[in-house]
């Protein structure tokens, strides 16, 4: 266990030790504020709540959390250090589960960072902090799994380019898995269960009810349990094409 | 302390490494030689488990690298081909994510990582980020982090390639004061470098063990080797007939030389030593002699006569 936490803090430090964080921050917190107040109409809504604060995070993460994810291992293949890396004493799923946490733990800080919001609508009303509480736990499960889908695309790769692009497309196919877009393409040849689960798939879905206020364990489970797939996923490519 | 034992590894239809076996014990030095894409960096991957073999089995200390991997990886040090690290890190941070990775925690982290730094000589540069260094620094880390655990099986994969001939000297007498207590296997395609710190040399080509045994040995199986280097002043005549008759001699190349002098080198059958007979036959003619001596063997020639199909030899 502690060698997870070794990984795990050079990991989270080597974030803030590259312009990584900063420039990541900066764009998060930009982005995240500008769709909340033009696009989410924040202020003309005359709700105390955040909804039009989370309602965009789907988007948000689907570009953002790509270029956080694409470094994962793509950067450990390309300078090599892979290498380095698993002839430590060191399992392969410690390895996985360690550089996971920190870039997840990472998007936690920066979701923190939007403190500020919160701190407005308690100002300016009388919010359900509850609410608000359900809406920033479904982000960061959401944001933890584009982050393994991301992780497991990483390993495929010492691109991060092709990295980036192949995550956000994964991505966008699961998050609109409920929409006619993604069904129309296995409608007709697939049974009707399939296309039930295939929707049933959605972030989108899932996300709405939680950041609604309904933490349903249902959707607590679908989120982790993606995230154990894709890092499961990581660990088998990692072994399968370690040194390709 | 290594035991290799019928290791083999194909990537498809390619095998890269063919049924190599071999055992190096404390003490000892192992040279791997052999030209690019013999396979000398795909055995040391499947001996420090980043490659799993086809077949054969790699044993560390008693523990089997694939059924034991955590235990023989804790005895192994391993310097990677071209030294690869974390360029964002700066070599102390490195270091202790290293000593931390391999369990070390505290004073005895600091310590370890103070004693290594001290080693290899990377005061200087201790906080400076990794990749601002020069490669002769960055190989230093590179060893530093091998040598950090103070690892009874080293494994070094050109730990002087790109070196200037002040850092080889550095690294190779690293090297030797450590071989007393530790099994080291080192590959190089500098021939120089196995003189200077094997104590033993494998030449492995396309794959397989072609030769093994001391840098002496395979000295002596170079046509030069105990040849006789003989220049003289002046024109002499009939020096290189009169050489050719005596007994032992193969034959006897003329060496290029400036005008005025002649230089031949005397090839003996193998086996044979000539510098007696060459003295009495310099001794006898009235030759003006500038030098006379023995030559050792070139590994270079050694080296490419046992990996090079005898057809492209010249």
């Amino acid at each position: 266990m502690s060698r997870i936490g070794v990984i795990f803090k050079r990991e989270l430090v080597g974030y803030f030790a590259t312009p990584i964080a900063a420039v990541f921050i900066v764009i998060f917190l930009m982005l995240a504020g500008a769709f909340t107040f033009y696009l989410g109409d924040f202020f003309a809504r005359g709700q105390a709540d955040l909804l039009p604060f989370f309602n965009f995070h789907p988007w948000l993460y689907l570009v953002l959390i790509p270029a956080l994810a694409m470094r994962l291992w793509a950067e450990e293949r390309r300078g090599g250090t892979i290498e380095l890396l698993f002839t430590l004493p060191v399992t392969l799923w410690e390895a996985v589960v360690g550089k996971f946490l920190a870039a997840w733990c990472f998007t936690g800080i920066v979701l923190a960072l939007t403190f500020p919001l919160w701190v407005t609508v308690n100002v300016l009303g009388e919010p359900d902090n509850g609410v608000i509480l359900a809406g920033y736990v479904g982000s960061v499960l959401m944001a933890g799994g584009f982050m393994a889908i991301g992780s497991c695309v990483s390993a495929m790769t010492k691109n991060q380019v092709i990295a980036f692009v192949v995550s956000v497309v994964v991505g966008l196919g699961f998050v609109l898995s409920g929409f006619p877009l993604v069904l129309d393409f296995f409608s007709g040849w697939t049974p009707q269960f399939f296309l039930e689960l295939i929707s049933s798939f959605s972030f989108l879905t899932h996300f709405d009810d939680v950041s609604r206020g309904v933490i349903d364990l249902r959707d607590v489970v679908y989120f982790l349990s993606l995230i154990v797939f894709w890092l499961f996923a990581t660990a088998l490519i990692l072994e399968w094409k370690k040194a390709e | 302390m290594v035991e290799i034992r019928q290791l083999r590894k194909s990537f498809g239809p390619i095998v890269a490494v063919d049924h190599v076996s071999f055992t190096v014990s404390r003490g000892e030095v192992l040279g791997f030689l052999g030209p690019n894409g013999a396979g000398k960096s795909t055995t040391m991957k499947m001996i420090t488990g980043f490659l799993t073999p086809t077949k054969g089995t790699v044993t560390v200390n008693g523990f089997d690298i694939q059924q034991q991997p955590l235990g023989a990886k804790k005895n192994l040090g391993y310097l990677p081909e071209g030294a690869p690290a974390y360029g964002d890190m700066t070599p102390l941070s490195f270091l202790s994510f290293i000593g931390a990775m391999r369990g070390f925690r505290g004073d005895d982290l600091r310590r370890r990582v103070r004693e290594t730094v001290k080693r290899v000589n990377l005061d200087g540069v201790l906080h400076q980020s990794i990749e601002t260094l020069s490669k002769g620094f960055k190989r230093r880390v590179g060893l530093a982090q091998a040598i950090l655990h103070d690892p009874s099986v080293l494994i070094l994969d050109e730990p002087t390639d790109g070196l200037d001939p002040n850092q080889k000297h550095e690294v190779r007498s690293l090297i030797r004061e450590m071989a007393k207590q530790k099994a080291i296997i080192l590959s190089t395609h500098i021939l120089e470098e196995v003189q200077a710190v094997c104590t033993r040399a494998m030449i492995i080509a396309k794959g397989k063990v072609v030769t093994d045994g001391t840098p002496a040995e395979l000295e002596a199986r170079s046509r030069y080797y105990n040849s006789v280097i003989l220049r003289l002043k002046g024109e002499a005549a009939d020096v290189q007939a009169t050489l050719q008759r005596l007994p032992g001699v193969k034959t006897v190349d003329v060496l290029e030389e400036p005008s005025g002098t002649r230089g031949f080198r005397v090839i003996p059958e193998r086996g044979q030593t000539i510098i007696g007979v060459v003295s009495q036959c310099v001794h006898d003619h009235p030759w003006d002699v500038m030098e006379l001596s023995v030559g050792r063997g070139h590994l270079d020639d050694v080296f490419r006569s046992l990996t090079m199909p005898a057809q492209a030899l010249t």
